[in-house]
């Protein structure tokens, strides 16, 4: 089945051509081969993967698929049995690595916001500047602003984030982020804990950000953010890649029928046949 | 069995119990309730010997004469003790709830083995160790700080194995999302301790302490078996004392007094806190 699939993922490598894979110098992130399981549940069967520079790649599939444990791979918040993982030519799978050093380069997004709730929002983009990067406090407070004016969050420096909408919340967790400066940016399920009606500020400010050039993965179940922003869409479904291609291709014209039977599910849930989780 | 007589035509209201609503009955029971408390009162108003009591309990001269001593004195020692016991001790029970969630197998060893044998001893035998086996143990050492250094080590002796388990459920309880968040932000394990997870614990935790705090003040009475100087005497050894040279209950009942001022504000203090982290969780 994997092995299918394997070749299925095929569509979406021949685009880029088999050179981009094989330098890895120029990938964002690279992954090869990746297993991860907790305990008997084998999450991810051999995962190959790979985002280019400036590329906005959008992993969609359904829950328990093994997106979001990929993207928690990425930064090792999720430790793999095997496999290599490469984040802007560094293999962070390596034992000697300072993943502490490798986490500053890549910002992680919670589907849960994750704000520190005992700090005021400026301090919770300043907190890991001033700690970690060792910056001046005027220094990390401009920079905390700026990216405080970017999410459209000026006036909220002040508060605490009990005071905040989770749309906020999760803006304001965007431009903790981005206060690090990274090179890459992983977003785990960013809306999927809103309210309907703040999903779309939130997505703006992704998609502002897209067109700053900066390098994202995003999981998510926001097909017409996928359709919108990504250049690369890649559907996974127990554990592997099924199908991996442009918006166009994956989204309008998914050749895999499992991508088809998900994809019917999720646009049209009233339609859906059958149960909706497997 | 009150409750199962039904219908007894020939009763008071010429109602069959069974007929009470049940707004009726609770409202009985509760009577019922009420009037037991009152008679119970009564009795032991009417059995105790008064005149015994207020000359032994409450005679206001000795009262008076313990002015203001017992206030410039015993009272600011028992503080003393107890804050700067509680203050040692909860910085060896952060330490000891560090080590029983570290990675490192020894660590945790040596802090349950801690944690079990202090919260298993009596503190009265650990005021008698801190007094008698550590200048046996150690000889030509002394404890620094004289009998505040001896009391802070026994009270915090005692009180850290109680409050590393607080700390530890308190750590324990701050969601794993924080450290993620945290970690990916490229700060180290301690750091990520020490500026994100352990402030957000020590909120969840300040009910528990501060009634670990209630406790030490209560605790701190066991300086008693150290045998102190005159100026180092807290409120009960100083009560005791007065209370033998009088002949007269009356400066214990001050004393006691003198602990209730402190206690019930903090232990109010602490339920106030304790509701006040419930609404703001919920």
């Amino acid at each position: 089945m994997s092995s299918d699939a394997a070749t299925a993922a095929g569509s979406g490598e021949d685009e880029r051509g088999d050179g981009a894979r094989d330098d890895r110098g120029d990938a964002a992130i690279d992954v090869r081969a990746l297993h991860k399981s907790f305990g008997t549940n084998h999450v991810l069967r051999g995962i190959d993967f790979s985002v280019a520079r400036g590329e906005v790649v959008c992993v969609i599939g359904p829950s328990g698929s093994g997106k979001s444990t990929l993207l928690r791979c990425i930064n090792l918040l999720e430790e793999p049995q095997s496999g290599k993982v490469y984040v802007g030519g560094v293999e962070i799978t390596d034992p000697d690595v300072d993943i502490d050093a490798v986490r500053r380069r890549i910002g992680m997004v919670f589907q849960s916001f994750n704000l520190f709730p005992h700090l005021t929002v400026l301090e919770n983009l300043t907190i890991a500047q001033r700690r970690v990067l060792r910056r001046s406090k005027s220094e990390a407070e401009q920079l905390a602003r700026a990216n405080l004016a970017k999410v459209g969050l000026s006036e909220k420096a002040a508060a605490y984030p009990a005071q905040l909408s989770g749309g906020q919340q999760q803006r304001a967790a965007i431009a903790r982020s981005l206060s690090m400066g990274p090179d890459v940016m992983l977003f785990d399920e960013p809306t999927s804990a809103l309210d309907p009606e703040l999903v779309g500020d939130v997505l703006a400010v992704m998609r502002d950000l897209a067109a700053d050039g900066m390098t994202m993965m995003v999981v998510t179940h926001e097909m017409s953010f996928a359709r919108e922003v990504a250049n690369r869409v890649v559907f996974m479904d127990g554990g592997v890649v099924v199908e991996e291609g442009t918006p166009e291709q994956v989204i309008a014209a998914p050749r895999q029928e499992r991508t088809r039977s998900f994809l019917a599910r999720v646009l049209d849930p009233a339609a859906a046949p059958g149960p909706i989780e497997h | 069995m009150a409750t199962n007589t039904t219908s007894t035509p020939g009763s008071s209201t010429g109602v069959p119990r069974s007929r009470l609503t049940r707004r009726q009955r609770r409202r009985l029971s509760l009577g019922v309730q009420y009037a037991a408390f009152v008679a119970v009162l009564v009795l032991l108003a009417l059995l105790a010997d008064w005149q015994t009591l207020r000359t032994n309990f409450a005679r206001g001269e000795i009262a008076r004469e313990m002015f203001p001593d017992v206030l410039t004195i015993a009272l600011r020692n028992t503080a003393i003790y107890t804050l700067s016991g509680f203050a040692a001790g909860l910085v060896l029970g952060v330490l000891l709830a560090l080590m029983r969630l570290s990675s490192v197998p020894p660590y945790r060893w040596l802090a349950t083995a801690y944690v079990e044998i202090f919260r298993g001893l009596p503190a009265l035998l650990i005021f008698i160790f801190v007094g008698v086996g550590v200048p046996l143990a150690f000889p030509g050492t002394t404890i620094p700080g004289g009998t505040v250094g001896k009391v802070a080590l026994a009270l915090a002796l005692v009180s850290a194995a109680y409050m590393a388990e607080t700390v530890r459920a308190g750590i324990q309880a701050v969601p794993r999302g924080q450290r993620e968040a945290a970690r990916s932000l490229g700060m180290s394990s301690s750091r990520a301790m020490v500026s994100i997870v352990i402030p957000q614990a020590f909120r969840i935790i300040v009910p528990p302490l501060t009634n670990e705090l209630v406790l030490l003040f209560k605790d701190s009475s066991l300086v008693l078996f150290l045998g102190v100087q005159l100026e180092d005497r807290e409120l009960t050894k100083f009560g005791r004392d007065l209370a033998s040279t009088k002949a007269n209950i009356t400066p214990i009942l001050v004393a006691g007094l003198c602990y209730l001022v402190i206690t019930v504000p903090l232990s109010y203090l602490a339920r106030r806190l304790e509701t006040r982290n419930a609404r703001a969780s919920a």
